[in-house]
């Protein structure tokens, strides 16, 4: 990977964090408000399913996860683990559809 | 060792432990398309204390790494220069308020 | 206390801590202290310096465990009970005792495009730059680096990616960048990001904790992270 995508990969990362930031804010909020007092499948799902607006909200926070943590996760390879090259970028683009396909399946289990 | 390099290993190891950890958040979330009751049976297990606290754990990871991600940020967006060290205990303040925040909450 | 305990490492990447007994002064400095050792004790002991007032740069080591200039590093300020450790910058391969092998440090720093190169001939008018430029201020808050490498020393970074080129070049590349004079500002951006350049800092501030002159190569380095966030998407080169 040449030096210019490099640099585009850290403006996906921070462009993704700053996406993140707000989502992460809701979704600790929300957790926070939504566990008081334990809770249940029944409880859970009768709140989610069929909200068209958190199905929008948490379908662009898998996304932002799926670019940023892969990201995120490679300098620590190249530099706690001295993995670099092809086989790398490789490993963590599997990762970011991994998250994607898991997160998305997550996210049409709870709202559709 | 001094601030910064705290800062920026609490940020790593925070990411690190939440990018183990939601493969396994969404594949338990997923259960939910199977019905109710399986994903009732997974509720089940997250009533075990120690779950608990791995949760807790977990949503302390989230805050830290948050505050981590914005101390960066603000580093790298921002005019700064003599209020630098103050951003990484803004940013450890904050992720201790919110993980108590749920902590009360369970 | 009028001895100092005082462990200097001897011998190169293989090698170990030799103890010697030194007596403690008043206003005493580690550069006093690793200077009687090799005129008095052990005249075998290979270590660096030259101006001795905080001028050069060429008296940095490792003192407890801290890349300073020993030459403005009271003894008093770091030997906590009469003990100090001595051993050369980390980060560089060691030539011999306190003496590291600083080609890497200045070959990251050519690598980063670190020298000017103007536009103007000796035959064309000088260029009116502003002191009060904002361009000119961002290089004035950097421009006093004199490369002693305790940045270099000091980064996690460059212990763990042998390819960064380091705080000090990518600070200097900072400098050249804002020069309104320099001609070859897209060349210098090209040279700085990515993996090897200001993208792999990750904000320890470690130099900027260290650094003997009070200068923030983190600083720089974000203002590459933005210069260079700037040619990605349109707007100047």
């Amino acid at each position: 990977m040449n030096a210019r995508a490099q640099a585009l990969l850290w403006a996906a990362q921070r462009a993704s964090a700053a996406v993140l930031a707000l989502c992460v804010v809701v979704h600790l909020a929300t957790m926070v408000y939504a566990i008081r007092g334990g809770l249940s499948a029944a409880e859970i799902l009768s709140r989610t399913r069929g909200n068209a607006g958190w199905l929008a909200f948490y379908s662009v926070f898998v996304l932002a996860v799926a670019v940023h943590a892969p990201i995120g996760l490679r300098p620590v390879l190249g530099e706690w683990l001295r993995w670099t090259g092809a086989s790398r970028d490789l490993a963590l683009a599997a990762l970011a559809i991994l998250l994607a396909v898991l997160g998305m399946r997550a996210v049409l289990g709870v709202f559709l | 060792m001094h601030a910064g390099t705290w800062a920026a290993l609490v940020h790593r190891l925070s990411g690190i432990l939440l990018v183990l950890f939601l493969p396994g958040h969404f594949i338990a979330l997923g259960s939910a398309l199977e019905g109710a009751a399986s994903f009732d049976s997974f509720l089940a297990w997250t009533q075990q204390p120690l779950v608990k606290f791995m949760e807790w754990g977990i949503v302390l990871s989230l805050a830290a790494h948050l505050g981590g991600g914005l101390r960066v940020m603000a580093l790298e967006f921002l005019p700064w220069r003599d209020w630098h060290k103050g951003l990484a205990a803004a940013a450890a303040a904050a992720a201790i308020a919110v993980s108590l925040a749920f902590a009360l909450a369970l | 206390m009028n001895t100092l305990k005082v462990r200097v490492w001897r011998g190169g990447a293989q090698g170990a801590f030799q103890s010697f007994d030194v007596p403690r002064h008043a206003s005493q400095t580690v550069l006093d202290v690793v200077t009687h050792i090799q005129r008095a004790l052990d005249p075998t002991l290979a270590y660096r310096y030259a101006c001795r007032v905080g001028m050069c740069g060429s008296c940095a080591m490792t003192v407890n465990g801290v890349a300073r200039w020993t030459c403005r590093t009271h003894v008093d300020k770091v030997a906590g009970e009469g003990h100090l450790e001595i051993s050369p910058l980390k980060n560089l391969p060691i030539v011999r005792d306190l003496v590291t092998d600083m080609r890497e440090f200045f070959d990251k720093w050519a690598r980063a495009k670190g020298s000017f190169a103007g536009r103007r001939t000796r035959r064309d008018d000088f260029a009116q730059i502003s002191s009060a430029s904002k361009s000119r201020k961002e290089i004035d808050a950097a421009i006093e680096c004199i490369g002693c490498a305790v940045c270099y020393a000091s980064c996690d970074v460059v212990a763990w990616n042998p390819d960064y080129l380091g705080p000090a070049a990518l600070n200097r590349a900072w400098t050249l960048i804002q020069d309104q004079r320099d001609r070859e500002k897209v060349e210098r951006l090209r040279a700085v990001e990515g993996d090897a350049g200001c993208h792999s800092c990750h904000t320890h501030l470690s130099c900027t904790e260290r650094c003997p002159k009070q200068l923030s190569p983190t600083a720089s380095i974000a203002g590459l992270k933005r210069e260079t966030l700037r040619s990605l998407f349109g707007g100047s080169p």
